[in-house]
């Protein structure tokens, strides 16, 4: 073949046919792994865990106090001086549901004894972070939660408090 | 006027072929028959005596693929009774194990057989370790056995999400969690395998696609590719006395003796045995259920399956990127490079390669029994990282430093073997692999049997009950 070759063809019809048949392969199976990704995306129900969920007036929770919404999978903390922070209720070391003790007054994961104070701030490892937050906004005295994006930050700061 | 034949029918080919006219009577047609059974798909005709011995490869392989025939078909008549979905799955193993008939033996039979064949897979692997199978020709065929048994752990872990109770739910959100250490990608893939946020409905559904159909096909395939490679080998790896190791060279080829019998009499009887025993201990020993599960309340302890455990134990010891990600990585990676760094053949088939690989092996094991619990100890309530070190990142405190330490310990281990004992390359991974294993197992019994509720330390015969 190649001695009918012009001095300008380089490439000769196999190669070229070879390069085309990988590269158009290999778009095709990408394609398909994309395909197979897409549609292994989760799905979320409207209302459910992961949406907006609305929990009730400000007046609803005295300040000072610590209210566990399962619905909504977190901790409504109301602090001392008025204002909320919604704590996704998973430890953020493995994922075990974190309960507040009441008398202690902090949360103390069952599953690896991680501690967490009111603000979430981890007191006691193995937690590599705070308790996730999820945003409040607080409209005519009505407090709603956004469960579907937790916040993941670093330390506790006061700029995370929301006042009425 | 002689009528024509009729043509044959395709009954009467059938029929033809089902019962022949006549059994062939003399030696040559009857060796032909035997070839063409099904038996000899599998097997070759004739085997070396020595290989059937139960001393040499103590039937782990086999036992192997007969409990996965167990599990496929106790697997496949639970479906008959079971909905993947939230709250029905829980309900329907309440079913299975009140209301249906034999459904508590099925699904006993299933669990156990599921809980041996880790076992036994593993000590599968310990055999063809020690007798050096894996080296050269047959790489290919111990890659395959690697990704088998993180298959089998696999279908082990996906299944155990499927009762939905309480045990399942937490063993399955600890478990997965660890993946989301994985940096850049692991929140993301975590949450495609979950689907989801948390384990949840959908969570139970991914599972179980996995855990019935993806993953047993995978096993099964890979199983029939295993076998014919262990023929297209050339068989077992021969089993050779230690002493004196014969030259590969000179060394007498032991007899052969014909498959039907020999081999497949044994086969039946350990086969049968097994069943038996495993039926058995199906009838008396029930598999665990607790109640249904509850996001909202996780039970103290909340323990991953027993063969995570290992796992678990060193999650309590380091940074989860450390514990569930770099070590166990490590471990496959190391599992999958052996038969490419230690090749030596003169010594496949003697176990423990040498009268000193012997005696390293006795001593490895001595080391880790005694070091790894006293480590265990060191860790829980004397070495604070994070305390000693305020300010570090946990992944370097808790993390990297230890893990360059033990790293260093066994450097020195294994200068130890070279100076003192002379280990030669095949010893000193002989040594290390022994240590590395045995550890393992111990960090598995100390989780399995020494952790308690806040996974704190306790004594077996002194451990609060959990709370659930
Ligand atoms: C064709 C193969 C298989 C099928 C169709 C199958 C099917 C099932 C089904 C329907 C269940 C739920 C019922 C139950 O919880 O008892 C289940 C549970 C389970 N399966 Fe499988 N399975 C197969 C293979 C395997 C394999 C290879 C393993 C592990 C090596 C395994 C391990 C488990 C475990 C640990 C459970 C949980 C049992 C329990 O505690 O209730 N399965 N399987
Ligand atoms: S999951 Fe909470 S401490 Fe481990």
């Amino acid at each position: 073949m190649s001695e009918n070759l012009s001095p300008e063809q380089k490439v000769s019809r196999r190669d070229f046919l070879k390069v085309a048949w990988g590269f158009f392969g290999g778009l095709a199976l990408l394609e398909t792994g994309g395909m197979v990704l897409a549609y292994l995306q989760p799905r979320l129900a409207e209302g459910e865990f992961g949406s907006l969920i609305t929990i009730g007036l400000v007046d609803d929770f005295p300040p000072n106090s610590v209210t566990h919404l399962t619905n909504g999978r977190f901790y409504l903390v109301r602090l001392a001086d008025g204002g909320f922070l919604a704590l996704y209720h998973r430890c953020t070391h493995l994922g075990c549901t974190v309960p507040y003790d009441q008398t202690q007054g902090k949360f103390i994961c069952p599953c690896h004894s991680s501690e967490f104070d009111q603000q979430g701030a981890v007191q006691n490892p193995p937690a590599p972070r705070p308790l996730d937050l999820f945003p409040i906004t607080i409209e005519n005295g009505e407090i709603k939660v956004d469960t579907g994006s937790p916040i993941q930050r670093a330390a506790f700061d006061p700029s995370q408090v929301v006042y009425p | 006027m002689t009528e024509p034949n009729p043509p044959d029918t395709m009954l009467d080919r059938l029929r033809e072929r089902l019962t022949p006219e006549e059994f062939p009577t003399d030696d040559r047609g009857r060796i032909r028959m035997v070839v063409d059974s099904l038996v000899l798909h599998l097997h070759p005709s004739k085997v070396p005596v020595t290989t059937i011995k139960w001393s040499y490869t103590w039937g782990l392989g086999g036992l192997s693929a007969v409990l996965m025939t167990i599990l496929a078909l106790t697997g496949i008549i639970l479906l008959n009774n079971y909905t993947p979905s939230v709250p029905q799955a829980y309900l329907d193993i309440l079913e299975i194990r009140s209301n249906v008939w034999f459904g508590e033996l099925i699904r006993n039979l299933h669990h156990w057989s599921a809980n041996l064949l880790i076992i036994v897979a593993v000590l599968h692997l310990i055999r063809v370790f020690l007798t050096g199978a894996y080296r050269p020709p047959r790489e290919l065929n111990w890659l395959l056995g690697v990704a088998m048994l993180v298959l089998i752990l696999g279908a082990n872990f996906t299944g155990y999400l499927l009762p939905w109770d309480q045990l399942a739910f937490w063993a399955i959100t600890v478990g997965t969690s660890i993946i989301t250490y994985v940096p850049l990608v692991g929140e993301s893939i975590g949450r495609l395998v979950l689907g989801g946020p948390e384990v949840g409905a959908n969570t139970l559904l991914n599972f179980y696609s996995l855990h019935i159909a993806l993953i047993p096909l995978g096993i099964f395939g890979l199983m029939s590719y295993h076998f014919w490679r262990v023929r297209k080998d050339g068989g077992l790896t021969l089993p050779k006395p230690v002493d004196p190791a014969p030259d590969p060279l000179t060394w007498q080829k032991p007899e052969r003796v014909t498959t039907i019998p020999h081999l497949v009499r044994r086969e039946l009887i350990y086969t049968l045995g097994w069943f038996a025993a495993l039926l058995l201990f199906a009838m008396v020993v029930p598999a665990p259920l607790e109640g249904i599960a509850n996001p909202d309340i996780s039970p103290n302890p909340a323990k991953a399956p027993w063969y995570f455990m290992g796992l678990q134990e060193l999650l309590l010891h380091f940074h989860p990127l450390v514990g569930a990600i770099i070590m166990p990585g490590l471990a496959i990676t190391g599992l999958f490079l052996l038969p490419f760094f230690d090749v030596t053949s003169a010594s496949v088939g003697i176990y423990f390669r040498s009268r000193r690989g012997r005696s390293l092996s006795l001593l490895a094991l001595g080391l880790a029994t005694l070091l790894t619990p006293a480590w265990v100890l060191l860790d829980e309530f004397v070495l604070d990282w994070v305390g000693w070190l305020p300010g570090w990142d946990s992944l370097i405190s808790n993390g990297l430093i230890p893990l360059a330490l033990i790293a260093l310990g066994l450097f020195l281990l294994d200068g130890w073997a070279v100076k003192t004992f002379g280990a030669d390359t095949e010893e000193r991974v002989l040594f290390l692999a022994v240590f590395l294993f045995t550890a393992f197992v111990i960090l598995t019994m100390i989780g399995i049997f020494f952790r308690g509720p806040g996974m704190a330390l306790y004594l077996p015969w002194n451990m609060p009950a959990a709370v659930h």
